[in-house]
């Protein structure tokens, strides 16, 4: 089980040949109170960079980037009742969507945990 | 001078006029103390009503009406038959009833509660909320502008054209354009309006299938991405740069026989002039493409700069920002678009001409004639007559040396707050000229626990409309402060003062004077949280009082 990072704060926990994608906890953080979460449909087709959900907190919208290319299997869609769940365990029980990768080799191109944690510090 | 509390307020009292220098710290101090120390603490003495004095706890309409009551006295219709087709209403409509003179108050309380334009400086950055003059209202109410209907005969309406003709005539001479849609009802409309001429454009030219990119720098107004995808372009966005301008090599490292037009606003969100606005529109005409700006920021430039010399294709104009019509619950906006020669013949529909002496509407697309193709129609009618009216009055009260010199006043104002909270405050860019507006960011916040919101709702407490906050995205706790031509600078010493009284609290550690404000407004701090995770949109009758007992 690997954890890749995205310079957009993306994360994908991948598991087999599906990742698990969510918000770092830095994310959620700057974010402030999520207050609404929108999810593709299962099925979506996605690019690496295609805009994949929107996460709306009280100070700001922002689009959540698909980390890989792929095929939205599952969404959680549970955040769509209780979107706080993004706050209180981003890496957890806040995830957005599980992505089938079609390309592997896009996790090269992702940051490690470590790296991700120095790209943090680099701009906090 | 005297502050509301009757004390000196500290530049005047110490002869310093540069309000940097002049509130000195421990005056300020001194004055922030005294307000805490004799102020009001509401809670220390509560009232039986809950009235604090003059300032009315007004209740909803809900609550305080009643069904048996009306303030109109109209006859019980006689017997008919309903031709509704069985849909007709089968009980009361539970609408409450309230006395004409509790109507009355009902709506003045509510009205005493609000902040405008009116009762202090708003200083909200990139709304440019300015004085709403009060010769433009008393024109706007002449029977002959303010009685007129859409489907009056044209013989019948000459005054009304020629305003609008004479008002588009302005337009597009401060603007150095060639062509004005006066329908669009505000700027979002305007952008929508001028990015249509430009699909027109591109679909005249047989490139509608292969020109769908439209390029928006991330400093940009949410509007503009948003009114691309709307009529179907991709928006590609354009990277912020560390001196918060867009820079040309950017631009072109994005161009390609894909990309329709760029959308940029200038002056731009971050309260900058935009140094390479000519090249970018030169590299975007290169690529076969359009310029379309966003006038939003068109205030601080009137009378010093014409957006066609620039290069801009199409622009709107925000009558209710640039040229003083009122905003929000004041009255609608107004957004004309002005047009380059290149778009021009797909100006929509409808538009004043004249023919023969006297002055007509063109309302249809084959009624335009020559080489115009009009895009279509906006708007059922003909715009915001009302507006036109205002912003005319406006124009010709202030003549071309006045908008001038108020977009230069308007400028010189933001900057004089750049300068007098420079040392205590922290700008993104660092410390160099703004326009119109000065924007900063919350490094100056770093370590104290209070964030940009925290000095929004303190600021409510001193009296003052917070600024925009949290835009641009592309700064950091961003606070938009655009005090407008406007403000004299008595008014902009009081709000430096106060905006460096807060500042040194916040450093000083006076935490709670942030985090816990407003104390002093109508209500309390909002929890907007719970208000956008669970919004109550519709008012419920209370359970009755046995049950609520229980």
């Amino acid at each position: 089980m690997t954890t890749r990072y995205t310079k957009d704060h993306e994360y994908i926990r991948v598991e087999g040949d599906a990742g698990i994608v969510g918000i770092s906890d830095y994310a959620q953080g700057q974010l402030g109170d999520v207050v609404f979460v929108e999810l593709p449909s299962v099925g979506k087709t996605l690019s690496k960079g295609d805009e994949a959900a929107v996460v709306e907190s009280v100070k700001a919208a922002s689009e959540v980037y698909a980390p890989v290319s792929g095929e939205v299997v599952e969404v959680n869609s549970e955040l769509e009742a209780s979107p706080g769940t993004v706050n209180e365990d981003p890496a957890g029980r806040g995830w957005f969507m599980k992505i089938r990768l079609t390309n592997e080799s896009e996790l090269d191109g992702l940051m490690t945990e470590e790296q991700y944690g120095e790209f943090v510090k680099s701009i906090s | 001078m005297l502050n509301r509390q009757g004390r000196p307020s500290a530049p005047q009292a110490h002869g310093v006029s540069d309000p940097a220098a002049g509130m000195g710290d421990q005056a300020a101090r001194l004055q922030g103390d005294a307000n805490r120390a004799t102020g009001s603490n509401p809670e220390a003495h509560p009232t039986f009503t809950g009235n604090k004095a003059l300032a009315q706890i007004e209740p909803l309409l809900f609550e305080i009406g009643r069904y048996d009551t009306t303030g109109v006295d109209l006859d019980e219709p006689e017997d008919f038959e309903p031709r509704l087709g069985g849909l007709e209403r089968k009980e009361a409509i539970g609408l409450p009833g309230l006395s004409e003179p509790e109507t009355m108050r009902h709506y003045v309380r509510l009205s005493q509660q609000n902040y405008g334009i009116d009762t202090g400086l708003f200083p909200l950055g990139s709304c440019t909320m300015k004085h709403n003059a009060r010769l433009n209202e008393r024109m706007a109410r002449l029977p002959g502008f303010s009685d007129v209907h859409p489907l009056q005969p044209v013989s019948t309406v000459q005054g009304a054209l020629e305003l609008m003709n004479e008002l588009g005539r302005y337009l597009v001479t401060l603007t150095n354009m060639t062509a004005v849609a006066l329908s669009p009802k505000a700027g979002a409309h305007g952008e929508l309006c001028g990015m249509m001429a430009i699909k027109a454009a591109i679909e005249a030219k047989g490139e509608g299938k292969t020109r769908n990119v439209v390029l928006v720098p991330d400093s940009a107004h949410g509007t503009n991405p948003a009114t691309a995808a709307l009529i179907g372009f991709k928006v590609k966005p354009v990277p912020a740069r560390e001196d918060g301008w867009v820079h040309v090599e950017d631009v072109k490292e994005r161009l390609g026989p894909d990309v329709a037009a760029i959308m940029l606003t200038n002056p731009n969100t971050c309260g900058l002039f935009e140094p390479q606005v000519v090249e970018i529109a030169k590299a975007i005409h290169d690529a076969g493409a359009y310029f379309y700006c966003d006038g939003a920021n068109f205030n601080a430039i009137v009378g010093k700069a014409k957006p066609g010399d620039l290069g801009v294709d199409a622009m709107h104009i925000n009558l209710h920002k640039t040229f003083s019509t009122p905003h929000g619950g004041g009255g609608p906006g107004s957004g004309p678009v002005v047009l380059s020669e290149r778009l021009a013949p797909f100006a929509p529909v409808p538009f004043v001409r004249m023919k023969d002496g006297s002055f007509e509407l063109v309302e249809q697309n084959d009624e335009a004639g020559g080489t115009a193709a009009p895009f279509g129609r906006m708007t059922a009618f003909h715009g915001q007559m009302g507006m036109y009216v205002r912003a005319l009055s406006y124009m010709l009260s202030h003549g071309s040396d006045g908008m001038k010199q108020a977009s230069e006043d308007a400028v010189l104002n933001a900057n004089y707050i750049r300068a007098g909270l420079a040392d205590l405050m922290s700008l993104p860019f660092g410390n160099k000229p703004c326009m119109h507006e000065v924007l900063f960011d919350d490094a100056w916040l770093k370590d104290t626990g209070v964030t940009t919101l925290d000095v929004a709702k303190a600021m409510i407490d001193e009296g003052y409309h917070p600024m925009t906050m949290y835009f641009p995205l592309v700064v950091h706790g961003a606070m938009l402060i655009e005090p407008t031509e406007s403000e004299s600078k008595t008014s902009l010493d009081l709000f430096v003062a106060m905006l460096r009284d807060l500042a040194m609290a916040a450093k000083n550690g006076e935490k709670e004077r942030f985090t816990g404000a407003p104390y002093h407004a109508p209500r309390r701090r909002l929890d907007e949280t719970r208000a956008a995770r669970s919004p109550v949109l519709k008012w419920s009758p209370p359970a009755p009082v046995a049950e609520a007992a229980e």
